[in-house]
């Protein structure tokens, strides 16, 4: 938010009556922010360079300025004295909201952005409920922008928000300001196409319903969404999100900002991947393999038999996935070391990648999983050598691979095959048993990114049916196979239970804290870096 | 074309002394009037000589405005080594004003050698000259002049073996009223939608392509070597100690003989209506004017004593703007004439904020509503609270430009509203 901290000087000035220090470099509108008052905003966005001051709702007023002034484009100055909501600025700012409002159809009713929609909030904020209007209004239709896109031309108040995120922070000049005036519309440019791979962010910073998503059109009411703080697992990016969802299912993922991940953005993949790989058979209940076939049963018959059979394992295979969580890998390792399966290998989807030029950290990575860096961290082996081979007769242990592209057959001759996971693919009906684990949109847990980020997710969505995260059900099978069950030894209950088990364990996680991993999540091993001037540079260097 | 007054050719007509003589526009022609001898003097100047003769001259900007030329030459920076930029503004789009398109199409060469003066005295080494889009035949004439004077020498690498180099760029716009805004004209040129900024920066510290530029009118640059050969109190001569000098006057509407004259500034607005353009035809009346161009504010009838400086037509409660005066006779309806102007400032418009793109829009439907007979007398409020809103509160005076005219028609012809709206009648004969 302030830009370059260390450079800049502080200067102090008095915003609504309230003294605030700042460096020099803010601007009274991100000043405001930092002693709580939230200035109306259109075309400025924290996210996008430029600072064209033209929706002009933020003008306030500063004491010595013959005219009011535009606060996102005007730099904080010693002394400065800040009137946000003086007469005359709420004057303007009402004024702004009618005049958006002549040409607008207000079809709230049926627009998606009802209930998130800036215009509706600063009409209310300034009570300007009521128009003079008596004129007929100018009717301009909707297009499509996108494959993906649709823009509403009418709901448009030309904000220009998305034409300056795709310039300045997508570099692609696709979309355009076409006409001018009150004619004014985006639209691409002609004989280019709008297929940039962050494109969807033009609909995040839509501070109005003017560009829809096509895949949320009239699907949900913003305020029948319930919304969770999550991490997109579509790459090995890690991308912080807000997953929403309508009666247990996920409608859409927005980017969550973290200035260390993903700025305010997040790519077009990530957004839908996670809808579409909703799809597939789940398990639903314990299987238990009796006269060969699949027999549905509960929990605690479930373990009691599957840790009866592993007392019986000497030696066999271990597969996991990049797209379980820390927790689950760090008990199926505890499990393949009690049972003494050593080693296990992982397979990572590859796909294109992408940057994003304005925040080039923000990457669609090759990697199309989340925990790669997870898996390899509990000692897991990445393996790029096509299909996972055939256990023939020894025992195969699975953690949430869906063994998707093997053969029918594959597993049928192991002599002991545990399948620990989500879906329900030919191989995995080859299982012995097959224990059902929540996917991560079902669970709390952390991933470890491309970088070493923990980054925490939560619980968005009810498990389906008697399915319990992977941790909780190896947790509960280790304790089994060390002493019967008896309660002996205590398997963890909750997430964070299991996160402070896992990192007393693994040496590379000790300077974890479940707390401290909070929202924006930690790097490991950055404890050095947390401490600023930790190591002065030396005399004479 | 345009005409003197009162005949003393030789004395006041320093803009449009050769107009009407085709010769003047090529080089030969124009070296044969003494062309190009005020270059020569400003190469043996210093850039700041050159601006110390201007700002002592008086001159005022002709675009509109009125700043003072010299003080604007003189917030560029000193230091060389940088970039440095001079625009002409050619784009002349205000409806009543065809005074800069006379200058280029008769004597393209007096505003060249402005141009160039100018350049040296801010140590600009390019100058754009951003022609508006509808003037094909006067960028024809325009290039045909630059090309000869590179050809000449008097353009392009060490100008007349001085050393000093400047370029000159003739562009051609696409047609947009806001590209005569300085920013607009700025951003246009580099290659974007016409659509001004926020100032500061302002042009002097960062113009085109992040470089100091400074924007002058055409007729502001022609008049320039007249000062450099004769010397600033030459040009004092004329005019009031605040507005010196000689302007042209775009003279249109009503009017017996309207046209372009150049006249010493503060001849009384009532003698150039009635005197020199012989007041309205037919023997009507004169109703109201608007005498700088349709973005100042109007005068009637009985106002028109006023001086015209630029001190004097604003003690009159209006604006010198562009010097060009509309004369609406009697028959004129002025809440036709108003939505007209209305209508122009809203297709104009450059669609950034909000208060201009929207309201200019909303006072054009009301008058337009008002004129089709479906009037109420609260719209007259509704008006007069638009003119409030869309004052001072946007980047460009764009919507400055239409609350001008508004605000005083509704303050000076309240009764034509009125008529309007109650009776669906129109007070003019």
């Amino acid at each position: 938010m302030y830009g370059n901290v260390k450079t800049a000087e502080l200067v102090s000035l008095r915003i609504d009556g309230t003294e605030i220090s700042v460096p020099s470099n803010t601007s009274v509108i991100e000043a405001a922010e930092a002693v709580g008052v939230l200035v109306p905003r259109y075309c400025y966005h924290p996210g996008i360079p430029s600072r064209p001051a033209q929706c002009r709702v933020c003008l306030v007023e500063i004491e010595g300025q013959p005219k009011l002034q535009p606060s996102c484009n005007i730099s904080v100055q010693e002394g400065m004295v800040v009137h946000t909501a003086s007469e005359e600025a709420r004057s303007a700012r009402r004024s702004v909201i009618e005049l958006l409002l002549v040409n607008h159809p207000l079809d709230c009713p049926i627009c998606d952005a009802a209930g998130q929609c800036m215009l509706q909030d600063y009409a209310f904020e300034t009570r300007q409920l009521a128009s003079r209007l008596n004129e007929e209004k100018l009717v301009m239709g909707r297009d499509r922008i996108a494959e993906d896109i649709l823009y509403f031309a009418d709901r448009c108040i030309l904000c220009t928000r998305c034409v300056r995120f795709m310039r300045e922070v997508a570099e692609d000049d696709a979309l355009i300001v076409a006409q001018r005036g009150y004619r004014a519309y985006i639209d691409t440019f002609p004989g280019a196409v709008l297929d940039n791979p962050f494109r969807g962010n033009i609909v995040d910073v839509c501070p109005v319903g003017a560009l829809v998503h096509e895949d949320f059109l009239f699907k949900a009411r913003f305020w029948d969404l319930d919304q969770t703080a999550s991490v997109c697992p579509s790459c090995s990016t890690g991308c912080n999100v807000t997953i929403d969802t309508v009666e247990n299912q996920i409608v859409r993922l927005k980017p969550r900002h973290n200035s260390e991940v993903n700025s305010y953005w997040m790519c077009d993949h990530g957004r839908k991947h996670l809808i579409m790989s909703n799809r597939g058979l789940r398990p639903e209940a314990p299987l238990l393999r009796r006269d060969g076939k699949l027999v549905p049963t509960g929990w605690g018959e479930a373990l009691t038999w599957v840790a009866e059979r592993l007392r019986e394992v000497s030696r066999g295979m271990a597969i996991v996935s990049p797209h379980a969580a820390n927790e689950s890998l760090f008990y199926f390792r505890t499990l393949l070391d009690r049972i003494g399966i050593a080693g296990g290998t992982f397979r990572v989807e590859q796909g294109e990648e992408a940057i994003l030029p304005g925040f080039p950290k923000l990457q669609l990575r090759a990697d199309r999983a989340p925990n790669a860096s997870g898996a390899e961290l509990h000692g897991f082996e990445r393996f790029d050598g096509g299909a996972h081979s055939d256990p023939g007769g020894d025992a195969v242990a699975v953690l949430e691979d869906p063994l998707g592209e093997l053969p029918d057959e594959w597993g049928r001759e192991a002599s002991f095959f545990l399948y620990v996971g989500n879906r329900l693919s030919p191989a995995a009906r080859n299982a012995h048993a097959i224990l059902p684990v929540t996917t991560f949109a079902e669970m709390e847990g952390t991933f470890t990114n491309f970088e070493g980020r923990v980054q925490r997710f939560h619980q968005a969505l009810q498990p389906a049916g008697l399915a319990r995260p992977a941790w909780l059900v190896l947790a509960r099978l280790v304790s089994l196979l060390e002493d019967g069950g008896d309660g002996g030894v205590a398997a963890p209950t909750l997430a964070s239970e299991a996160f402070q088990v896992m990192v007393r364990a693994t040496p590379a996680m000790a300077d974890l804290e479940w707390a401290s991993v909070g929202l924006k999540g930690a790097r490991l091993g950055s404890t050095e870096a947390a401490v600023p001037h930790a190591q002065a540079p030396a005399e004479g260097a | 074309m345009a005409y003197p007054y009162r005949d003393d050719r030789e004395t006041t007509t320093v803009l449009s002394r050769h107009m009407g003589e085709p010769e003047a526009r090529t080089l030969s022609g124009w070296l044969e009037r003494g062309g190009y001898e005020a270059l020569g003097t400003a190469l043996e100047m210093e850039p700041d000589e050159i601006t110390e003769i201007v700002k002592e001259s008086g001159l005022r900007g002709r675009g509109g405005a009125g700043f003072p030329t010299g003080m604007k030459w003189g917030f560029m920076p000193k230091e060389n080594g940088r970039a440095h930029y001079l625009c002409c503004n050619a784009d002349e789009s205000e409806p009543g004003a065809f005074k800069d398109r006379e200058i280029m199409r008769w004597t393209p060469h007096l505003m060249i050698e402005g141009c160039l003066i100018a350049a040296r005295a801010i140590r600009a080494g390019h100058v754009y000259i951003y022609v508006r889009g509808e003037f094909f035949p006067v960028v024809r004439v325009l290039n045909q002049a630059v090309v000869e004077a590179y050809e000449a020498g008097y353009i392009g690498r060490s100008v007349l073996g001085s050393g000093w180099s400047c370029d000159i760029t003739v562009h051609l716009g696409a047609g947009a009223y806001i590209a005569g805004e300085e920013t607009g004209l700025m951003s246009s040129l580099m290659g974007g939608r016409a659509e001004p900024w926020m100032k500061p920066p302002f042009p002097a510290a960062r113009g085109i392509f992040g470089a100091p530029t400074t924007v002058n009118n055409v007729e502001t640059l022609a008049s320039v070597p007249g000062i450099v050969a004769n010397g600033s109190a030459w040009y004092r001569q004329w005019g009031s100690d605040e507005s010196p000098g000689t302007k042209l006057w775009c003279c249109s509407g009503h009017l017996v003989k309207p046209g372009n004259y150049e006249l010493e500034l503060g001849v009384p607005l009532s003698e150039i209506i009635y005197d020199v353009c012989g007041g309205a035809p037919d023997g009507k009346r004169v109703r109201a004017v608007i005498p700088g161009g349709s973005s100042t504010p109007f005068l009637t009838a009985d106002e028109l004593d006023c001086e015209t400086t630029y001190e004097g037509m604003q003690a009159a409660g209006s604006s010198l703007g562009t010097a060009s005066p509309i004369v609406m006779d009697e028959s004129t309806c002025l809440l036709s004439a108003m939505r007209r102007i209305a209508q122009f400032y809203a297709h104009e418009s450059c669609g950034q904020c909000v208060q201009c793109r929207e309201g200019t829009e909303w006072i054009a439907k009301i008058l337009r509503r008002i004129e089709d007979g479906d009037g109420e007398m609260k719209d007259i409020d509704t008006l007069y609270d638009l003119c409030e809103q869309l004052t001072g509160r946007t980047i460009c005076v764009l919507a400055d430009s239409v609350v001008f005219p508004l605000r005083s028609s509704l303050d000076k012809f309240r009764d034509e509203y009125e008529s309007h709206i109650q009776q669906d009648a129109c007070t003019a004969t």
